[in-house]
């Protein structure tokens, strides 16, 4: 009687620091595909064009620095 | 993960490297752009952001040591920029509501759109440096090192939010009623509520009543 309930209240709080990480976990994997969603898009126009404008400023700027 | 046919837009760089620079540059918007969704919220405003980081990393391209954290230096410039801007917004106008009518979706409910996952607007709800400490090594993929060098603090300091910000994440998410106003809004009521879920959450101010909330 007693052992068994010594077994049981060490149990309880394994289980419920196994289930406390079990969530965490699955948090972290909704974390990750929040993110991974993001970055897996295409990348928008705006961004390839921003980067084409980038250069033609700098070829259009006369004595530039060169580094 | 990057559309391959972008990177025939661009020529080498006049000058030696900054070819490389830019297609490295290219490679890493995907990922910029997810940072800064997590720290904005949404799309909009994080697009803005993401080309803010572009243009400051381009101007400042000779300060990168080549061979160093390009990923980790474009996350720092972002996370300045995300805060610059911010403060300078705070300055202006604590809530412009003709500019937030001006974004295409409506403002604050494209923001704290019911179509958020409970997850995200969970996240919304955490502080900034315990939101950022998680994004970036739960989902970035950073070391609490890199993490701690992107938010200028201490490593240590870094890993006590990131586990602070799991275990609210947590309790936000599973709390009985931590958060029922946030998790589940009424419709078109996503953002009063968590307006109203964070005036509870806030200290109270002094002549309030002693710190403890009547009880309803």
């Amino acid at each position: 009687m007693s052992w068994d309930n010594a077994v049981s209240n060490e149990e309880k709080p394994n289980e419920k620091s196994r289930a406390i990480r079990a969530r965490q976990r699955a948090i972290g994997r909704e974390l990750r595909r929040m993110y991974d969603d993001v970055a897996q898009e295409p990348v928008p126009d705006d961004f390839l064009d921003l980067l084409r404008r980038i250069d033609d400023a700098e070829d259009a700027r006369p004595g530039k620095k060169v580094s | 993960m990057v559309a391959s046919p972008a990177r025939t837009h661009f020529e080498p760089g006049k000058n030696e490297g900054d070819g490389d620079f830019k297609t490295e540059l290219l490679a890493l918007i995907p990922f910029l752009r997810a940072f800064a969704r997590s720290l904005t919220g949404n799309q909009e405003g994080a697009d803005d952001l993401a080309q803010e980081t572009l243009v400051k990393a381009w101007q400042s391209r000779s300060t990168f040591i080549p061979g160093t954290n390009l990923k980790a230096w474009l996350f720092t410039i972002l996370r300045n920029q995300f805060y610059s801007d911010r403060r300078r917004a705070w300055r202006q106008a604590p809530w412009d509501q003709e500019a937030a009518e001006r974004i295409p979706g409506g403002g604050e409910d494209q923001i704290f759109s019911a179509q958020l996952s409970d997850t995200a607007r969970a996240l919304r709800v955490l502080s900034d440096e315990q939101r950022e400490a998680l994004i970036l090594v739960g989902a970035g993929g950073f070391s609490y090192e890199d993490a701690a060098a992107i938010c200028k603090c201490a490593v240590g300091t870094v890993k006590s939010r990131v586990a602070r910000a799991r275990k609210a994440l947590m309790e936000i998410l599973d709390g009985d009623d931590t958060l029922d106003g946030v998790a589940r809004p009424a419709e078109g009521d996503a953002a009063r509520e968590i307006m109203a879920q964070l005036d509870r959450l806030a200290p109270p101010e002094s002549g309030d009543t002693g710190g403890k909330r009547r009880p309803k």
